[in-house]
């Protein structure tokens, strides 16, 4: 089944197309690669699908249900969850409220129960926290969850990232650069998280990465960008043999 | 009921508080100029506490807090003027609706402007405050009562130490429980990164206009209060100035803290009353060279506020 459709996405930014007449579609439970060299409209595509920009033309369909230029909290609802390329956490809040904050925009005691201080309050707040907690335990954190976000070293902070998306009880994750700025160790780890990430929490991921290990590695799928557009889509095997996409992209690597 | 129970803390300091001013303002040993800085100090913490909310948990930078405690003082001198209120049982429904009308003009503003940020919103605010004073100013062509640039005489003076305290510590109680709840994290969220916020799900829209009509509300209750304490109104009370007073105090206080707020509110007041009686009334404006020059070195000291020695 497909979980996400997208049709004929387009998005300009003055005169450049960004994402220019976009089509593909997302299998329910796959991990879905994207690759492309810089500025080919990778991460526009996923400001696109998560609402943080509303596309100039085209569709995009998530379980049958057009959410095309959604706002991205009511796409939070629906179940779509992202992490940032630059890493966005709160860097104010410590680790614990960085994925309680996630957990408890889903959890609906209002503002009537937070002020007289109801039971509804303390329950929601007992079950976020003991959902906060897990999570965090499972991502490696729980030692540091008093701490500031921004205390975490580099490693530590995407996995945060990760765990404040997983909050959400996603069932679309898009992941954008989890690798950037890692060691090769550390992204041989991130390649066993996201695969556990799938299992654990039953989520589709589609992920971008520059890393080409990383993202052979642990993608059903892959599709290639370049210049806003799709070059092809296949598995790793077929991508990696694409005369297309060597050309535009993989170049030297594979020698 | 767990609303007071689980503040005793707080309802028992604010008891002995009470005790301790109504004992110096029963024995007139504060005398009544003293005991009115008191109730005026407590009212400046109520309407800063307001911004608090606005700037400090929510990061939303208003310059026009003075115009929503304007709001109220004008509206509660109104009121209470016209309608020859001078008890407090009619007095409280007042209250309540200056902070009402207060919160109603912050949300119809807020819907417009708190799509702007930063340095756009100031300017926005700064706007709002600007043309609220024009409105002071000129509004003896609406009503005659209401004074215009003559000013609003002859309020009745309703407030009292019992109201100002009561209604303070019960608007500090309920304040902590919001910015406990999920709510006040929501807003913590928008203030570190509003786009990160959206993606987990906060409707960033609507916390940050809740953010801002109750901080608006409280900005109006203070405004009230202060009207029928001191039963006359002018426009420039409530100026930019008045605005910068409220941020400097959300400052010093440290931006969302809430004890820091009450407690910077009360040095504020008392400093700059205090040195009203200490220094002669000729040399009186050096004031403004003494007060700018401690801002300095407090800021240099603790940049985040007079109670956090270090940020977490």
């Amino acid at each position: 089944m497909k979980i996400l459709e997208v049709i004929d996405l387009e998005k300009a930014f003055g005169g450049v197309r960004a994402v220019d007449r976009l089509s593909f579609f997302i299998e329910e439970g796959e991990i879905f690669g994207i690759i492309g060299p810089n500025g080919a409209g990778k991460t526009t595509l996923f400001n696109l699908i998560s609402g943080i920009y509303s596309p100039d033309k085209g569709r995009v369909i998530f379980k049958g249900k057009d959410i095309t230029g959604a706002m991205p909290y009511k796409l939070s609802h629906l179940g779509i969850a992202r992490t940032f390329q630059n890493m966005r956490l709160f860097n104010g809040l410590t680790v614990l409220e960085n994925v309680l904050s996630a957990v408890l925009s889903k959890r609906a005691y209002n503002i009537f129960h937070a002020v007289f201080r109801t039971k509804g309050y303390l329950i929601g707040e007992k079950e976020a926290y003991n959902t906060a907690s897990e999570l965090i335990e499972s991502f490696g954190l729980t030692e540091k969850a008093g701490y500031p976000a921004s205390s975490l070293s580099y490693g530590e902070q995407r996995r945060l990232e990760l765990a404040r998306a997983l909050a959400t009880k996603p069932t679309l994750m898009l992941i954008d650069e989890p690798g950037a700025g890692m060691n090769p160790r550390e992204i041989g780890d991130l390649a066993s998280i996201i695969k556990t990430i799938k299992k654990k929490f039953s989520v589709t991921i589609a992920i971008i990465e520059h890393q080409m290990n990383l993202i052979m590695n642990i993608s059903d799928r892959i599709m290639v960008m370049d210049f806003g557009e799709e070059i092809m889509t296949g598995t790793p095997q077929e991508v990696k043999k694409d005369k297309r996409v060597i050309e535009a992209y993989l170049g030297e690597e594979l020698d | 009921m767990r609303f007071f129970t689980e503040s005793k803390w707080y309802l028992a300091v604010a008891f002995v508080i009470y005790i301790i001013l109504k004992a110096l303002f029963a024995s007139n040993i504060a005398s009544p100029y003293i005991q009115q800085i008191i109730q005026y100090a407590i009212i400046i913490a109520l309407a800063s506490l307001g911004l608090n909310i606005i700037y400090g948990f929510t990061g939303q930078f208003s310059l026009g807090h003075a115009a929503f405690y304007g709001i109220g003082a004008y509206t509660s001198a109104y009121l209470t003027k016209t309608l020859g209120i001078d008890n407090i049982f009619y007095y409280i429904p007042v209250l309540m609706a200056c902070s009402v009308i207060s919160g109603f003009i912050g949300l119809l503003i807020g819907i417009p402007i708190l799509k702007l940020k930063d340095d756009f919103l100031a300017i926005a605010t700064l706007g709002f405050g600007t043309l609220v004073r024009v409105f002071f100013d000129n509004s003896d062509k609406i009503s005659d009562v209401l004074g215009g640039s003559r000013g609003f005489v002859g309020i009745p003076k309703i407030t009292n130490l019992e109201l100002v305290l009561f209604f303070t510590l019960i608007i500090i109680i309920i304040t902590r429980y919001m910015i406990n709840s999920r709510f006040g994290l929501f807003l913590r969220c928008i203030k570190d990164d509003e786009l990160a916020a959206s993606s987990i799900g906060i409707n960033t829209t609507n916390m940050k206009l809740l953010a801002f009509t109750y901080g608006c509300m409280l900005a109006g209750f203070g405004g009230a209060f202060y009207a029928n304490l001191y039963t006359f109104l002018h426009p420039s009370n409530f100026d930019i100035l008045k605005s910068i007073d409220f941020l400097i105090i959300v400052i010093i206080g440290g931006m969302g803290n809430i004890m820091g707020t009450i407690f910077a509110s009360v040095i504020w007041v008392g400093f700059i009353e205090g040195l009203r009686i200490v220094l002669p009334s000729e040399i009186l404006d050096i004031r403004w060279v003494v007060i700018p020059i401690l801002l300095i070195f407090i800021m240099m000291w603790r940049p985040y506020g007079i109670m956090v020695k270090k940020p977490k």
